[in-house]
């Protein structure tokens, strides 16, 4: 970015022009944002919103501006991903889109496809625009792409590097047939790569528009001077932070194939306006596909500042601040062929929470004990004898979320690098055939604390005909998500088949299996984790416990064993048996 | 012998009132001896009551002179409903609901309240001791799995009745396929409820989708007894007065019904406010011959932008009124954000100028209220550049000067920016007309329309202030400002129809549906509407039906909204729709993908005597522009510094009038800006229409 330094020296923009093309830009990205996930089949991406749209320098890629509306994991991954494909296509033309999903290239897992389209303004090459877009399968061994079991990235899919799938706006008929004989429900993904590649060119028109507004050179120094003051804005967010050296961890349940589990160790070192993360004491690679490529180890630390420090916009000065020591050597810097299916779902969220857990330590006021974290991956694939044909249904599930100083957390929020809503039963049951015995609030698995954590679900279902195999990638099923200053862990994640027979199955690994038969009668019960409590539970005001009790959300056991707070028959407390509970 | 309508708007401030009078000679005015037919106007506009609207109602009444025994008819408009909501005074409702489910209002479709930030969250409508549960169960194609348990029905509404529930909620799985349980278990608790508030589901909205269907069902039920109430003592008190006709309720889906049965789909008139603003725009229009508009009301804490296309709003079914809070009847559909003329601009740890979304609300106010504001607005803004009228503005009780304002801006954005006073301000109307231009942008190029081919109807206190720099922004080619702007939700009262919605889900593959079911549906859906208009009496000219299809290519989850000419449509020409309004939105072409046919709608509508919108501002007219000018003043333009500038009373303005830019109309209501460049024309209905000469932007 050396060129837009320059750049920013010789023109200098006023203050009013910079906010005005920086809203100019955040609406170029939602517009594509929302164009995509609305024209979308994949229902990843229309629903889950698992997807993202941005700007990208011409240069090396750095981030320009990202959509608001795109998923949050996607915050860092995208600008290695383009940087990637600079280096590659050498040639880009008008009208061209190059498509890639190879998780070493700066991305994800395979199944996060990726488009990039130069964009040219009056012939010269202005920066990239690019988005990503969750396929619901690129081939590989379990469908769907989560295989629980995969030991080489070979296992989890088709892995494509950069290549031109559209050549100056014609689509190459021979790449498409390459990527339709290898993934499944091919038929359906001529809509998203159209819908995804449509979502570009509105970003190519909006974009046009607001250069001829105003100008090439000024929208140049302008992206140039936002990015030198998101980094200022990031600085004066760091500089609240006291000085220090602040540790953090958090554990990811096991790699699917080898039952132990795999720790994320976070040093964060707070100096001045500037902070580093050392994750190099982590656990090493695994064989399973919980290894994350480090594209989404650094986006998931961006992601967590981003958390913390919602109102910093996005661009690659707001990342300039934060340093990441590559992990080398550990199974936050994945290379080929580690399989990684689980890095954007599970592990990117098992990072975040350990830079929570660490700056717990050094802004409590500000943080949160840990939420859910899952995106609580479940697969059924199987075969409707009555519609003759075969279905894979993907349900994600919600979680807990920690409790935080002036608050008690959500119950059911969403994955923390997601913002994607989940399934209604009714729209499940209508397309695949399931039926559910309940959805319904995991009861006790809010973490206790002065605030305490938000609830978990527990859904249970059971297929009505033919026979059916589950597969499921979730995590916290060993332990709940952490609880802080006192507080809590909040309740695990669990699964459970009850067989008709009345034999019952839980993973091995707790939270991730593969290939469960499934049928008529059988009942697939999971529940998903509590948020973490937040400061003691003995802090708490009793009268809210006694809410919770007639709300059902804790038994009066549970209320006199965690919140030390004694209720009478009808339910009030009993402040005396109360203070003797809590030894005040 | 006269006619003599009022509408009567109650907004968060002030209630507003217009009474239109066509015909006889019986002039509510001051009688000027003027044209007999000509149609004579009031308005009047007081402080809303906020515990009991109906007092605020009565004052604007008594205020415009409208003595309810001498009204043809009373079209109210009230935020009865949507106050309750918001600010959750809602009644105690129970929930009856299908086993295994009681917590889908709790646990949403898990959500969080924004992208980033992992805190807050939401209370459900109903806390969860008051939801209960029974045995029964209906599959997706409405088949019955488990029977439903009729006596644990009874021992549930019992249970609610005891706890202390004035409203009911029956919601089951897939009711809108099939609501036999939900009809069943609704006569067995109206058996032991006390009183007519029982709600199901399929009757509000016969809809998939679980959580929002509940929540749209159960905010019916905690507002009917509100408004019920409320409804029924206003009633009262106009017909202590001599009401004699029905009073006609304001809805959200901007048509209107008798109050007589409005509370039996109490949800529907959440959001009626807005509603009635674009309706207003949109009978405009039509009269002015500008059937596409895009509507841009702003007032003291956002501004709310709609979409007027051949002369119909856009309706929506899918709406949040707040986080967690879906409300799926169909609604206009209004996007809000959070700039108005109270929205604070400060600079960011950045060093960037912020305006918004931030308020400083009535109070403290902008600083130029004088009631201890200290944070330079939107409002102040438009003060010191000389846009309002400074002895107009100016608090009277605790003097604020016009330097003190200046001096505000001066240091708190002025200073760090690097700007003089003048330039600070500029630069916050700058900044606040580029987001509300890119809320513009968000309902028209967004949505697959071009800004070129429509105009902007600003209203409001402050739309008519800020519409041109807007319109100059998005290329919009004029304005359309409305003899009215302050009233015009008011007057969306007066113009409104009688409307009623119905939306059934279908949900198959277009190859695959029965066409006759489809036919029958449709047929069901106009039935429904032609008996609800004969129950509710009142008189309407004619009924007019608009059938819509939501659909979507197979796969996809997203709906689009495809309007049907007629309720015999075929296969094909669905097809063919569809594709259409497909391509006209994402222009993508899918032969290879089948549509699927979601949701079949039916708006009834029953048409009401036209209103003649001539003589809104009911003033003697000057001769000539020369007559109308109340002097000059200095006012400030961006790229052209300080402009001595003509002002005008548009009460004066007689149509055919023709104004040069800069100018600055004013009137009680609001206050005109006319950009160097621009021509207004005074239409014969009172309206000014602004050509936006293309002035290029800077950069």
């Amino acid at each position: 970015m050396a060129e837009a330094k320059d750049m920013a020296d010789e023109t200098a923009i006023d203050p009013v022009t910079l906010t005005v093309i920086q809203n100019g830009l955040a609406q170029v990205c939602n517009e594509m944002d929302l164009a995509f996930c609305r024209a979308a089949f994949s229902p990843v991406i229309s629903e889950a919103m698992d997807r993202s749209d941005g700007i990208y320098a011409a240069g090396d890629g750095a981030l320009i501006a990202q959509g608001d509306l795109g998923l949050p994991v996607f915050v860092g991954t995208m600008q290695y991903g383009t940087q990637a494909v600079i280096e590659r296509v050498t040639d880009p033309r008008p009208d061209d889109v190059v498509i890639c999903n190879d998780p070493y290239l700066g991305g994800t897992h395979l199944m996060d496809v990726r488009f990039y389209r130069p964009f040219f303004y009056r012939g010269e090459l202005f920066c990239w625009l690019a988005n990503t877009g969750h396929w619901p399968d690129t081939g590989g061994m379990v469908p769907g792409g989560f295989s629980a079991r995969a030991t080489e990235v070979e296992q989890e899919g088709l892995r494509l590097p950069p290549v031109k799938l559209f050549k100056q706006g014609e689509l190459d008929p021979e790449i498409l047939a390459i990527i339709q004989s290898n993934i499944r429900i091919s038929e359906q993904r001529i809509g998203d790569i159209k819908a995804q590649a449509a979502a570009l060119k509105i970003g190519d028109k909006r974009l046009t528009a607001l250069l001829d507004r105003y100008g090439a050179e000024t929208v140049k120094a302008a992206i140039a001077q936002l990015r030198a003051r998101s980094s200022q804005l990031m600085r004066a967010k760091i500089a609240t932070i006291p000085d220090g050296t602040y540790e953090g961890e958090a554990f990811v349940d096991s790699d699917g194939v080898v039952d132990e589990p795999l720790r994320i160790a976070m040093r964060i070192t707070v100096a001045g306006e500037e902070m580093t993360f050392d994750m190099s004491e982590s656990s090493p690679p695994c064989r399973g596909p919980m290894n994350s490529v480090i594209a989404t180890t650094r986006s998931s630390v961006y992601l967590a500042m981003k958390h913390i420090f919602p109102d910093v916009p996005l661009n690659a000065g707001t990342y300039e601040p934060l340093h990441i020591v590559d992990p080398r050597g550990t199974f936050l810097y994945a290379e080929y062929p580690r399989p990684v299916s689980g890095c954007a779902a599970e592990v990117s969220q098992r990072i975040a929470e350990a830079v929570f857990a660490a700056l717990t330590k050094a802004i409590p006021d500000q943080l949160f004990a840990a939420p859910a974290g899952s995106s609580g991956n479940f697969a059924l694939g199987g075969h409707d004898p009555v519609k003759g044909r075969s279905y894979v249904m993907y349900v994600i599930s919600g979680g807990g979320y920690g409790g935080y100083a002036e608050g008690d957390g959500l119950t059911n929020g969403c994955s923390t690098i997601g913002i994607s809503k989940s399934q209604p039963v009714e729209v499940l049951e209508q397309y695949f055939p399931v039926l559910f015995h309940e959805y319904a609030l995991h009861e006790g698995s809010g973490g206790a604390g002065a605030s305490r954590g938000g609830f978990g679900l527990n859904y249970a279902l059971s297929v009505r005909r033919g026979e059916a195999r589950a597969s499921m990638v979730m995590d916290h099923g060993r332990t709940g998500p952490q609880g802080v200053l006192g507080g809590k862990d909040g309740g695990p994640n669990r699964v459970r088949v009850d067989f008709a027979d009345g034999k019952s199955h839980a993973p091995a690994h707790l939270s991730k299996d593969q290939d469960i038969a499934i049928g008529p009668g059988d009942v697939v019960r999971v529940s998903t984790p509590g948020g973490g409590g937040y400061g003691a539970p003995f802090a708490r005001d009793p009268a809210k416990v006694a809410a919770d009790v007639a709300r059902g959300y804790y038994s009066a056991e549970e209320a006199a064993a965690l919140f030390g707070v004694a209720l009478d028959e009808g339910g009030v407390v009993d402040a005396a048996a109360t203070a003797r509970l809590r030894g005040t | 012998m006269a006619t003599r309508i009022v509408g009567c708007d109650v907004g968060g401030t002030f209630t507003d009132l217009i009474l239109l009078e066509t015909g006889g000679d019986g002039a509510p005015g001051s009688g000027s001896g003027r044209d007999a037919v000509r149609t004579r106007t009031r308005i009047a506009k007081v402080p809303t009551t906020l515990d009991n609207q109906a007092f605020g109602v009565l004052r604007a009444l008594e205020a415009a002179d409208a003595a309810p025994e001498t009204l043809d008819a009373l079209v109210h408009g009230t935020t009865t409903t949507t106050n309750a909501l918001l600010e959750r005074k809602l009644a105690r409702t129970g929930l009856i609901t299908t086993r295994g489910f009681r917590d889908v209002l709790e646990l949403g479709r898990r959500t969080r309240p924004s992208s980033y930030g992992l805190k807050g969250g939401f209370t459900p409508l109903i806390p969860r001791e008051l939801r209960l549960e029974v045995a029964e169960r209906m599959d997706a194609d409405g088949g019955v799995v488990i029977p439903l348990d009729e006596a644990a029905v009874r021992a549930a509404a019992e249970q609610l009745a005891a706890a202390g529930c004035q409203a009911l909620v029956i919601h089951f799985l897939h009711a809108y396929k099939n609501p036999a349980h939900e009809r069943r278990a609704m006569e067995i608790a109206r058996d032991v409820w006390p009183n007519a508030y029982v709600t199901a589901g399929h009757q509000v909205l016969s809809e998939y989708r679980e959580y929002e269907r509940g929540v749209t069902a159960t905010v019916n039920a905690a507002v009917q007894p509100i408004l019920e109430r409320y409804i029924a003592r206003l009633v009262a008190e106009l017909s202590g007065r001599g009401y004699r006709h029905d009073l006609l309720v304001m809805q959200g889906n901007g048509g209107v019904v008798s109050g007589r049965i409005v509370a039996e789909s109490a949800v529907n008139t959440v959001m009626s406010g807005p509603a009635s603003g674009v309706m207003a725009a949109a009978y405009t229009g039509a009269a002015a011959g500008h059937p596409n508009l895009v509507t841009f009301d702003m007032g003291g804490t956002s501004c709310d932008v709609g979409l007027i296309k051949d002369g119909v709003p856009q309706v929506s079914n899918e709406l949040e009124i707040e986080y967690a809070m879906p409300v799926h009847v169909p609604m206009v559909d209004v996007h809000t954000i959070g700039a108005g003329g109270g929205s604070i601009a400060a600079i960011d740890e950045g060093g960037l100028l912020r305006v918004g979304p931030e308020s400083a609300g009535a109070t403290p106010g902008p600083i130029c209220y004088g009631r201890g504001g200290e944070a330079p607005t939107i409002t102040d803004a438009n003060l010191v550049l000389g846009r309002l009228d400074a002895q107009a503005l100016l608090a009277v009780d605790n003097p604020v000067g016009i330097e003190d304002v200046r001096a505000a801006i001066a240091t708190r954005l002025g200073a760090p920016l690097g700007l003089s006073w003048e330039e600070a301000a500029g630069a916050i109307l700058r900044i606040a007309n580029d987001k509300m231009a890119g809320a513009v942008r968000m309902v028209s190029l967004s949505r697959g329309h071009d800004p070129r081919d429509f105009a902007l109807f600003p209203f409001g206190g402050a739309g008519p202030l800020h519409a041109a720099a807007i319109a100059r922004e998005l290329g919009i080619p004029s304005l359309l400002v409305p003899a009215r702007p302050g009233i015009t939700n008011a007057l969306g009262c007066v113009v409104a129809d009688v409307r009623h919605d119905y939306v059934q889900t279908i949900n198959e593959p277009l190859d695959k549906v029965d066409m006759d079911l489809v036919h029958r549906t449709l047929a069901d859906q106009i039935a429904a509407g032609r008996e609800t208009i004969a129950r509710e009496g009142v008189s309407v000219e004619d009924i007019r039906i608009v059938h819509g299809a939501d659909m979507q290519f197979v796969g996809q989850s997203h709906l689009l909204s495809v309007p049907l000419a007629e309720a015999g449509v075929d296969r094909g020409t669905l097809q063919d729709a569809f594709e259409w309004v497909y391509w006209e939105r994402f222009e993508v072409a899918l032969p290879e993908i089948k549509a699927n046919l979601v949701n079949l709608h039916t708006a009834v509508i029953g048409k009401r005597p036209a209103v003649d919108l001539s003589n809104l501002i009911d003033e003697e007219r000057a001769a000539d522009l020369d007559g109308a000018r109340l002097g000059r003043r200095s006012v400030w333009f961006e790229g052209e510094g300080w402009v001595d500038t003509p002002r005008y009373a548009r009460g004066k303005l007689a149509a055919g009038f023709e104004i040069e830019g800069p100018a600055i109309v004013e009137q009680l209501d609001t206050t005109v800006l006319i950009e160097p460049g621009m021509r207004a024309v005074v239409d014969v209905l009172g309206n000014l229409e602004i050509r936006i000469e293309a002035r290029t932007g800077r950069g």
